[in-house]
């Protein structure tokens, strides 16, 4: 797609509510235009080997690159699945060796996911280092936290829907979306300052929140819509919602990275915007936690959460709850998606991917409690990337799915939350 | 495209063996949602497991048709039963939750390369039609035209096969919603903690019901990947479910003919859009919309009727207001 496709695609965003997306122009063998990124880094003791010609291939289709002068690599390939990955070996310089005559083939599994590495090993066979399964534990925990708290605040705004509404939110994941969308749009399409970005986005949402409330659930609440019935209206809305945003940003994943400083912490590779989210994460649930128990509107949410028409009878003006709800929820929500898309990218997929694991997070903590939403996120985080030591990282989601499942078995009231709430 | 061209891809949609599987489903669900009151948004779990058993007794187990038949119904009680009993006694905003989370763990469990060995992972498996074909009493040179669409003589049998199915299944169902243990389900549905107090064990009720309209799914899904004989995983994500419950309250989801008409005049009404905008997008009279994006547009049609339906006309064409409890 050309960069005046793209504006075109951006004006619509900008000007206009109805879907409408750039003419999809381009060539069908531009590489800059796959979404599948294979990648690596040559090197033999720390020493890069540049100007190795590696050469991926599938199904007879076949592209080719080479390490440049820190011995990095990569190739974008059109599609998934699994791809060979090929060292050319006369181009080896002759001080480098491969630390085995069959290394140089590897495989990229692009089954799951639409980045692969691939590591080819070099020097003395004997000294490479594997990471024992405390260094992996460590590795994993500190991505499960990482992960964690970025759930904890799409599943507090969740969670806080439920209490005051009684919503389960089938369209929540689509905030995250555009969030993440919003967040690509200014930040790498229009080049912005990375806190303006991330304004202009959790603004955005915060104001889709608003609307979607004005024009969807305020109406459905006056006409005294049943629950459940709202639920399949939200689960409707989820897939409109999807579905115009990839017609506005088209399906392939938005790359955020650049410009990120790597940081060593013992075992643990990360880099400084991971700890930044992490640390504005932390911010954002304090700054919940302070808002519910220390403010008076606060105080009120949760008094309409335990008990709606009670709080009404004192006084409080429920709409305007709901609505404040509506406006916080979507600003959270919205935060977790820069996030996300900041560390992960994300496609316009990804709010639907993690809606389920955001309702196993809520469930965990006990569905209308906002502390237990964070904590069952934390714990879903935490398990979901520490099961990778032992599972296969593409099943990680399923375990997500069968803690929701037990726990709705084993204690529907999740750990934090009161029995009178299942009903 | 002409007139007669768009008129007969549309004719095709309605009888043919998609839209017989998603049928089959609603009927499914209409015995889930509609007779008994339990939300269940998994439909394509089961679905996808009568499609898997049936391809792995065909391919693995060297089992003959009826024999794959009765192993994929088997798995889809199976998974109704490992799946109701726990959540039955739940409430029924957490059954949809469960239910959709079991589908889509499912989803992803056959699709990674851990089941590889025995589903195919994400390429799925294929050629497991031989026998049923084989069964083909039809002349070779058996050929029918409808409009600008020609049928061979294997895919008028697939069509025939699929909606005597279809017919056995609203017999079926029918004359069990018409029986005493039909009635007890309304009931269920209208009033659980009334038909308690009338001394009926609600929950095997529930689970009697969940198996047998799972068992339809999973018919449903066998008629699915029949006829291009494939099975992949990604045939079964939430927007199977999605369609099916689309299709089911559209044409009214306390009844047999409901989900039947609903869903004919879903896939034909989808097939007369998608041709419609592709003939405008190809006369560049659709600047903003890209021809590949034509298929993306029914998926959000889907999202808009669902809410329309919910909201306006939950009985859909033919459904009783009274006979629809969401809140079951």
């Amino acid at each position: 797609m050309g960069r005046f496709g793209q504006l075109i695609s951006v004006l619509a965003i900008l000007f206009s509510l109805v879907f409408a997306a750039a003419p999809s122009a381009h060539a069908a063998e531009d590489p800059s235009t796959f979404a599948y990124t294979i990648a690596g880094t040559l090197q033999q003791d720390d020493v890069p080997i540049p100007g190795v010609k590696i050469t991926a291939s599938q199904d007879g289709k076949s592209y080719g690159t080479e390490s440049d002068e820190f011995g990095e690599w990569t190739i974008m390939v059109p599609t998934d699945g699994k791809w060979s990955v090929e060292l050319d070996t006369a181009t080896i310089p002759a001080e480098f060796k491969l630390a085995s005559a069959d290394g140089a083939v590897g495989e990229a599994d692009l089954v799951q996911t639409d980045f692969a590495a691939v590591l080819f090993k070099f020097g003395n066979a004997d000294v490479v280092e594997t990471q024992s399964v405390w260094e992996q534990l460590v590795i994993r925990t500190f991505a499960g936290f990482n992960f964690g708290l970025m759930l904890a605040i799409a599943a507090i705004g969740i969670t806080l829907i439920y209490g005051t509404t009684g919503l389960n939110n089938f369209a929540h994941g689509e905030m995250v979306t555009l969030g993440a969308m919003i967040m690509w749009l200014c930040f790498s399409f229009f080049s912005m300052n990375v806190i303006i970005s991330g304004l202009i986005a959790v603004a955005a949402v915060t104001a889709f929140g608003w609307f979607q409330d004005a024009a969807i659930w305020k109406p459905l609440r006056k006409r005294r819509l049943g629950l459940n019935q709202m639920m399949i209206v939200s689960i409707g809305f989820g897939i409109t919602a999807r579905y115009v945003l990839l017609l506005l940003f088209q399906g392939d994943t938005k790359d955020m990275s650049g410009g990120q400083t790597i940081i060593q912490l013992g075992p643990i590779f990360t880099s400084d915007v991971t700890l930044i989210s992490m640390l504005i994460s932390i911010l954002a649930l304090g700054g919940v936690a302070l808002f519910l128990t220390r403010t008076r509107i606060g105080k009120a949410t949760r008094a309409v959460s335990d008990n709606a028409p009670l709080a009404a009878s004192t006084g409080i003006d429920v709409e305007k709850i709901i609505r404040i709800v509506w406006l916080l929820a979507a600003a959270l929500t919205g935060l977790a998606g820069v996030l996300y898309g900041l560390q992960f990218q994300a496609s316009w997929s990804v709010g639907f991917d993690l809606l389920l694991l955001l309702f196993a997070a809520v469930t965990l903590g006990g569905l209308g409690t906002s502390l237990g939403a964070a904590v069952g996120a934390l714990i879903i985080g935490l398990v979901v990337e520490i099961s990778t030591i032992w599972m296969p990282s593409e099943l990680k989601y399923v375990t997500g799915l069968v803690i929701l499942i037990v726990i709705l078995i084993v204690r529907p009231q999740g750990v934090l939350g009161k029995k009178q709430r299942i009903g | 495209m002409d007139l007669i061209g768009i008129l007969s891809l549309a004719g095709n949609e309605l009888i043919s063996p998609m839209t017989v599987g998603y049928i089959l489903c609603g009927i499914g669900l209409a015995v889930h949602f509609g007779y008994t009151g339990l939300l269940n948004f998994g439909q394509a779990a089961f679905a996808a497991l009568g499609g898997y058993g049936f391809a792995i007794a065909t391919l693995d187990f060297g089992w003959n048709i009826w024999g794959s038949i009765l192993f994929g119904l088997l798995c889809s009680m199976g998974f109704a039963a490992i799946l109701g009993i726990p959540t039955l006694r739940l409430r029924a905003d957490y059954l949809a939750i469960v239910t959709i989370a079991a589908a889509q763990a499912l989803r992803f469990y056959v699709g990674s390369s851990t089941a590889e060995p025995i589903t195919g992972g994400s390429a799925g498996v294929s050629q497991f039609g031989e026998e049923f074909y084989g069964l083909n009493p039809l002349p070779e040179d058996f050929t029918w035209n409808l409009g600008t669409v020609a049928f061979t003589s294997d895919e008028i049998w697939m069509r025939i096969v699929a909606w005597v199915v279809v017919g056995i299944a609203v017999v079926f169902i029918l004359a069990l919603t018409r029986s005493p243990w039909g009635r007890v389900l309304k009931g269920i549905r209208e009033d659980e903690d009334a038909v308690r107090a009338l001394g009926k064990n609600v929950f095997s009720y529930k689970l009697q019901a969940l198996v047998i309209g799972g068992s339809i799914a999973s018919l449903g899904g066998m008629v699915f990947v029949m006829s291009s004989q494939t099975n992949q995983p990604s045939n079964w994500g939430t927007n199977f479910t999605f369609i099916t419950w689309t299709i089911l309250l559209l044409g009214g989801a306390a009844t047999m003919l409901g989900p039947i008409v609903g869903g004919m005049v879903f896939f034909g009404m989808m097939t007369l859009i998608e041709s419609v905008l592709g003939v405008l997008v190809d006369a560049g009279l659709m600047p903003f919309l890209a021809i590949e994006q034509v298929a993306q547009i029914r998926f959000l049609l889907v999202g808009l009727i669902l809410m329309i339906l919910v909201i306006f006309r939950p009985q859909g064409f033919f459904g009783n207001k009274k006979e629809i409890q969401f809140n079951g």
